[in-house]
């Protein structure tokens, strides 16, 4: 039986549950009403309903999403029984090339054999496929016809369907937000495991301190040592997320939030503010491309106009410049947050005291809210140094370790995108090094994320 | 008949003997809240040597009232101010009061207190600091003990002057308010509900503060405890829905008030 026919049979089940577990409930609570005590009825019919139903499905579906793992190794454990296995070549990567091509023809993927070994498998392909496709919808239709018929006897009018009901569905988005930290947490394992192999090839210190960055020279067989240096990434991350990036966000996402905050009219900011945060949906790539093709030339011939030398029209300012407006609503937004937390009491002591409103942002809102302003720009240098598009475009690959705004240097997301696009091989510690690059740069973002959050909260606290 | 009433009793307290020095005066003052007219049209005069209580139930509009006097409505965008209200004879609703130098002159203690999130001494140079009264450090330091000498608050803090103005007790951070809002020297102090937020014994101290900074201050205290207003005023004025009820002598308000409706609000008939 085919994967769509039982569901649509285990659908309809569970549609025949609801219904008649309904009608069951709502006849026996009418009579049960008729008895005249109040607690002789407890759920409403439509729980009863969900219970039955829930009662028919769930079984039958979790055996469903275990069997498909299970039922594959089954297949493959009788196809390799059957006499004609026993011609498949020795070798692993033959063997599982001419096991995959008799299964693509067995499923009707495929129509013509390349391979005659594999036409030969075809068949017992075929009979396994279809005896476990059937064992498994049998295995899952007498699953639910149980759990159904179990459920069905419990109707009974005092029957508390509607905590059990309720206590599945708590249940469900328990697991819906747990999947997010289990994805979290396997993501990371992957990444500590493949940094840990690659640093049992390229030492920790190396990696960490070193200052020339040559993977290619690595890959080419020139040896792994001196190849790894990842300090001018570390730098260039920095330079242009950290530095060039925040001087723009800043001051902008500074003044643009005490403006909106204390001297736009409401309508003026009812209109500025969204535009504003407009900037923050703007596809990354978008800015890319502005970065790489607008500002990057304009900005070498501007340096080049006034004699600096070792211009680059990919340079770590263009980069820095155009991201730096990406994250000015990150700022802004944070800092609007922040300074509008600050009560209104303390804008009055002080205008009170004959402040102007400068001198009342100056000296009482802007010291108040500035926890919650580092905090948002903690986060804005967690998300700027994040960031991969705007420098893989405009930022370049050369990692130099230099001062010079106008001259190329490459960011670890930059590298990280360079060593795993293209064919790669699993095994080289060129490739390995994307993970490394990649458990730095969680780390880092991490710890810049647990800070912020932390001072942020900390001063909501002072005024609540 | 009330605003005909009103014509005789706004200018001078009932009852007065000698004129004292006028400091304040407002003349038909209305107050709006966008189409709300919160004050209508009151008028009264508030002089150096006594304590005036502006006493009324719950949106009266006596707190209205008291933050037109150094103009703190005006951070209120929809409010706006008709009639007129001189200090020392000046307009100060006039296009050349610069409303920085009226608070200056014009200082207000709130209802919660609000000092600043910073060191007890820096709450008090506040003022001083952005009306540029003090050159030296020492002019500072001089300021800033003689300012909470004044707020009764000297001998408790001198020690840790440097500590958070916000770690000190309700009473003492009010009492901070108060010097803070004395350290600009100001000619007339405005307090609005100034112990509400407070236990008994932070009131008793402020009451007590009150009384030692009588006749150096103009000052104005709404409150609506009305023990408090007896025990701390030589003035009270009571509001009642946007209007100047009665003015007068507190005592008479008290024990012998002319209109209605006084008499009906201090026997606790209503608010």
């Amino acid at each position: 039986m085919t994967g769509p026919a039982i569901f649509l049979l285990l659908a309809g089940l569970g549609a025949i549950a609801w219904v008649s577990a309904r009608a069951r409930a709502l006849r026996l609570q009418s009579a049960a009403r008729a008895s005249g005590r109040r607690d002789a009825v407890h759920s409403l019919p439509g729980y009863h309903g969900w219970y039955v139903a829930l009662w028919t499905l769930v079984p039958a579906g979790i055996f469903l999403a275990v069997w498909a793992n299970v039922a594959p190794g089954l297949v493959m454990q009788d196809v390799l029984g059957s006499p004609a296995a026993q011609s498949l070549p020795a070798d692993d990567f033959s063997r599982s090339a001419v096991l995959g091509e008799a299964r693509a023809i067995a499923t009707g993927m495929q129509t013509g054999a390349f391979n005659p070994l594999s036409q030969g498998l075809v068949e017992p392909y075929k009979d396994a496929i279809g005896k476990y496709g059937l064992a498994g919808a049998a295995l899952a239709l007498l699953l639910a016809f149980a759990g159904g018929a179990y459920a069905f006897t419990r109707v009974r009018p005092d029957f508390r369907a509607r905590t059990r009901v309720e206590r599945l569905v708590m249940a469900t988005l328990l697991i819906a937000s747990l999947l997010a930290i289990v994805t979290t947490l396997g993501i990371v394992a992957s990444l500590l495991w493949e940094s840990f192999r690659f640093f049992s090839m390229v030492s920790p210190v190396d990696f960490l301190f070193g200052a020339k960055w040559s993977p290619q020279s690595a890959a080419l067989g020139y040896g792994n040592d001196d190849a790894f240096g990842a300090v001018p990434l570390f730098w260039g991350t920095i330079f242009i997320g950290a530095i060039i990036a925040m001087a723009v966000a800043i001051p902008l996402g500074l003044m643009s939030a005490i403006y909106l905050t204390q001297y736009a009219s409401p309508t003026v900011r009812k209109w500025m503010k969204p535009t504003l945060e407009m900037l923050a949906g703007v596809p990354t790539v978008v800015y890319g491309y502005f970065a790489a093709l607008t500002i990057a030339p304009a900005l070498r011939d501007f340096a080049v106009t006034i004699g600096i030398h070792g211009a680059s029209s990919e340079s770590a300012l263009a980069a820095g410049l155009v991201m730096g407006v990406m994250i000015i609503p990150f700022v802004s937004s944070m800092a609007d947050d922040s300074i509008a937390a600050v009560p209104q009491s303390m804008r009055d002591g002080s205008l009170a005291m004959g402040a102007t409103t400068s001198e009342t942002i100056r000296r009482v809102l802007i010291p108040a809210a500035l926890p919650g302003v580092v905090g948002g720009v903690l986060l804005a240098v967690s998300r700027a140094i994040g960031e991969t598009m705007i420098v893989v475009m405009a930022a370049g690959l050369a990692a130099n370790l230099t001062l010079n705004p106008f001259a190329s240097v490459t960011t670890v997301t930059t590298q990280i995108v360079q060593l795993l696009t293209g064919d790669q091989e699993f095994d080289s510690a060129k490739t390995l090094a994307a993970f490394a690059l990649g458990l730095v740069l969680f780390v880092v973002t991490l710890l810049l994320n647990i800070v912020a959050l932390r001072v942020v909260k900390k001063y909501r606290e002072a005024y609540e | 008949m009330t605003a005909m009433m009103h014509e005789q009793q706004t200018l001078t307290p009932a009852g007065e003997t000698k004129m004292p020095e006028t400091k304040m005066t407002a003349r038909d003052v209305k107050v709006f809240y966008g189409e709300k007219q919160a004050i209508k049209g009151v008028s009264i005069d508030v002089d150096m040597d006594n304590v005036t209580a502006f006493i009324g139930p719950s949106g009266c509009g006596k707190s209205t009232f008291l933050r037109t006097l150094n103009r703190m409505n005006d951070t209120v965008a929809s409010a706006r101010v008709e009639g007129t209200i001189t200090l020392d004879g000046e307009d100060i609703y006039a296009p050349s009061m610069d409303v920085v130098q009226l608070r200056a002159r014009v200082g207000m203690v709130f209802q919660k207190p609000n000092p600043f999130p910073k060191s007890i001494y820096e709450n008090i140079a506040y003022g001083p600091r952005i009306h540029g009264l003090a050159h030296a450090k020492a002019d500072l330091d001089v300021i800033v003990e003689k300012s909470l000498r004044r707020a009764g608050l000297w001998d408790e803090v001198k020690d840790r002057l440097h500590d958070s103005g916000t770690a000190l007790s309700g009473g003492q951070q009010q009492r901070l308010c108060i010097g803070r809002a004395i350290a600009v020297e100001p000619e007339v102090i405005l307090m609005d509900e100034p112990c509400s937020a407070l236990d008994p014994i932070a009131t008793a101290k402020i009451e007590e503060l009150i009384h030692e900074l009588r006749g150096r201050y103009a000052i104005v205290i709404v409150t609506h405890n009305m023990q408090q207003a007896a025990r701390v005023s030589q003035r009270t004025a009571f509001f009642h829905l946007g209007e100047l009820v009665e003015y007068g002598v507190t005592s008479d308000i008290f024990t012998n008030p002319k209109q209605e409706r006084t008499k009906d609000y201090i026997t606790g008939r209503y608010g």
